[in-house]
């Protein structure tokens, strides 16, 4: 490269532009989100002013953040190993002789590229009480209706269903991928050893997909923090809170209750959990090189 | 045992039926779309088809205009990522410039710390700017990619070297060897890139939710959720018919190049 010197400065020219909008609007943020969430709301009569911990008092206090958090963990167990282990059966399935394989794929996939706004206004119809679709088949069991997302015993149920639909044809095309290079010797070797398919999975296939699977999880944690969409259209967190989630709550704070002080106290709990999951990532991906 | 016995077809079956299940509530939305309402839940093979649901959703929402606010913000989007990824990638992939691993950490910071969490701040900025309901202000934060960014920078480090220094010895400058060297050569990049983003910001709701307020900035995915919210008291055939055209551009577009989009997600993955 030319001079020593002008190296310096064309790459930091060069990076200048998009530096400036992560500043912006990722950095900036983080730091004026701690900073904010140690002051109090302000209002046109009552400026915003430093209150230290009181936000976070108030929320170790108030028992919908502690709710809303015991639905995130539910939500994350309910949907990530369900949606994982239907990617990886989805992907076996895929990667083998199937007659119309790629029909079967495509139809896997496609609920990855539908809005999440779409697919909740189409699964609305599915659980709405009597005349919704789940209702209807049931009723033709004999099954009474149920008012699926009216219920707090079954909304979370019911959104997790959802969620797993939608995910799991995106997690496929990742094992899909790492089947594709998994060295055909390999089963052919099992195969002249005796072993079962079962076997091959669980001693072969499944240890070489871990990286993947370590990857794909990582990735449906953060989703299931980010993924907030079909609050808006299914049950708006209700009811009773039943399925809120973090995200939205914080925005029902922000936007809806205008505190925007405890909004950003939620949002640092936020950043706290992606820190910590930003680290756990970190840490695999260094074992993940020792794969390779 | 190779393959054509019992479990082969049970499993064959299995994986139809499956796929079938999966495809279930699109094309129920489909049912509904393309028949009158008392046919929403009666599926009866006669049953006439219709645009009547079509036309009512295109009448009672301005679905011409989120169409061309979801357009011009997802062009906006890509031509900027395009520009500002680029440049940083290329920084980053073939400068040695000072602080360049603490720049790179920070880069990828936003990887985890995507603009949809941080909401609250974002929207104090955008009002600070004049930037609120506008379509700018849905598209600005999210202009400088770290995917984007992390994507191409792999693109351009694999890219031989040799090439680079052919083309200065034939007299290109900086800028030359990257429109004339790494930009050509990183085309599949670009094209799995852009297809991620076009149908990440095609479907994306939250930010844009937030930031906008009127028909004449309101993305398609936001004027969607208002049209199908329950108290509009909105008929379901009619949402069924909004819902598939909010989805159908793209929904056409994965199914026309189908290979590519599963091959770029996977790409873009995976890297």
């Amino acid at each position: 490269m030319t001079n020593s010197r002008m190296r310096h400065v064309y790459g930091w020219l060069l990076l200048t532009p998009a530096a400036i909008l992560l500043i912006g609007f990722t950095h900036y943020p983080t730091v004026a989100t701690l900073i904010d969430s140690f002051f109090s709301t302000g209002t046109a009569i009552r400026p915003s002013r430093f209150v230290g911990l009181d936000n976070y008092q108030l929320m170790v206090d108030d028992p919908i953040f502690w709710k809303v958090l015991g639905n995130n963990l539910w939500f994350a167990l309910g949907t990530i190993p369900t949606s994982i282990a239907l990617a990886i059966v989805m992907a076996l399935w895929v990667n083998r002789r199937l007659p119309g394989r790629a029909l079967v794929r495509m139809a896997y996939f496609t609920p990855t590229v539908l809005p999440m706004i779409a697919v909740a206004n189409i699964w609305l119809f599915f659980y709405t009480p009597d005349i919704g679709l789940i209702d209807q088949i049931a009723a033709l069991f004999g099954l009474p209706g149920h008012n699926w997302l009216g219920d707090p015993n079954t909304v979370l149920g019911a959104i997790i269903v959802m969620t797993i639909w939608k995910e799991a044809g995106f997690f496929m095309i990742f094992y899909l991928a790492a089947l594709q290079n998994l060295p055909p010797e390999l089963e052919e070797a099992a195969k002249l050893e005796g072993a079962g398919r079962w076997t091959y999975f669980r001693r072969v296939t499944f240890p070489l997909l871990m990286p993947i699977t370590l990857f794909v999880l990582i990735n449906a944690v953060l989703n299931s923090f980010k993924l907030v969409d079909h609050l808006f259209i299914l049950t708006k967190g209700g009811p009773d809170n039943a399925s809120n989630l973090l995200l939205y709550y914080i925005y029902i704070s922000a936007f809806s209750f205008f505190d925007s002080a405890y909004a950003a106290t939620l949002t640092m709990v936020l950043l706290v959990l992606l820190a910590v999951l930003a680290i756990a990532q970190f840490v695999i991906l260094d074992k993940r090189i020792h794969y390779r | 045992m190779n393959g054509r016995g019992f479990t082969w077809w049970l499993e064959t079956v299995a994986a139809w039926v499956l796929a079938v299940l999966w495809l279930s509530p699109l094309l129920y939305a489909f049912w509904a779309a393309f028949h009158p309402p008392e046919f929403a839940i009666r599926f009866v093979p006669t049953a006439p088809l219709s645009l009547a649901n079509f036309a009512a959703a295109w009448e009672q929402a301005p679905f011409a205009r989120y169409y061309l606010n979801t357009f011009i913000l997802v062009t906006m989007l890509l031509a900027a990522q395009f520009v500002l990824c680029t440049l940083a990638a290329y920084a980053f992939a073939r400068f040695d410039f000072w602080g360049r691993e603490v720049a790179f950490a920070l880069v990828l910071v936003q990887l985890m710390v995507t603009p949809e969490i941080l909401i609250v701040e974002n929207y104090t900025t955008m009002s600070r700017l004049g930037l609120v309901d506008t379509i700018t202000g849905i598209a600005l934060p999210y202009m400088a990619s770290a995917f984007g960014i992390f994507l191409l920078r792999q693109a351009f480090k694999s890219t031989p070297k040799e090439l680079e220094e052919a083309a200065r010895v034939e007299g290109c400058g900086l800028i030359g060897v990257l429109l004339r060297v790494y930009v050509p050569l990183a085309k599949p990049t670009y094209l799995a890139y852009g297809l991620v983003s076009v149908s990440h910001h095609w479907n994306n709701f939250l930010w844009p939710l937030v930031i906008t307020n009127s028909v004449t900035t309101r993305p398609l995915t936001v004027g969607l959720a208002i049209f199908g919210a329950p108290e509009s008291g909105v008929d379901w055939s009619i949402i069924s018919a909004a819902t598939l055209m909010a989805v159908a551009p793209l929904l056409l577009a994965f199914l026309l190049f189908q290979r590519q989009f599963v091959q770029s997600f996977m790409h873009a993955g995976i890297k």
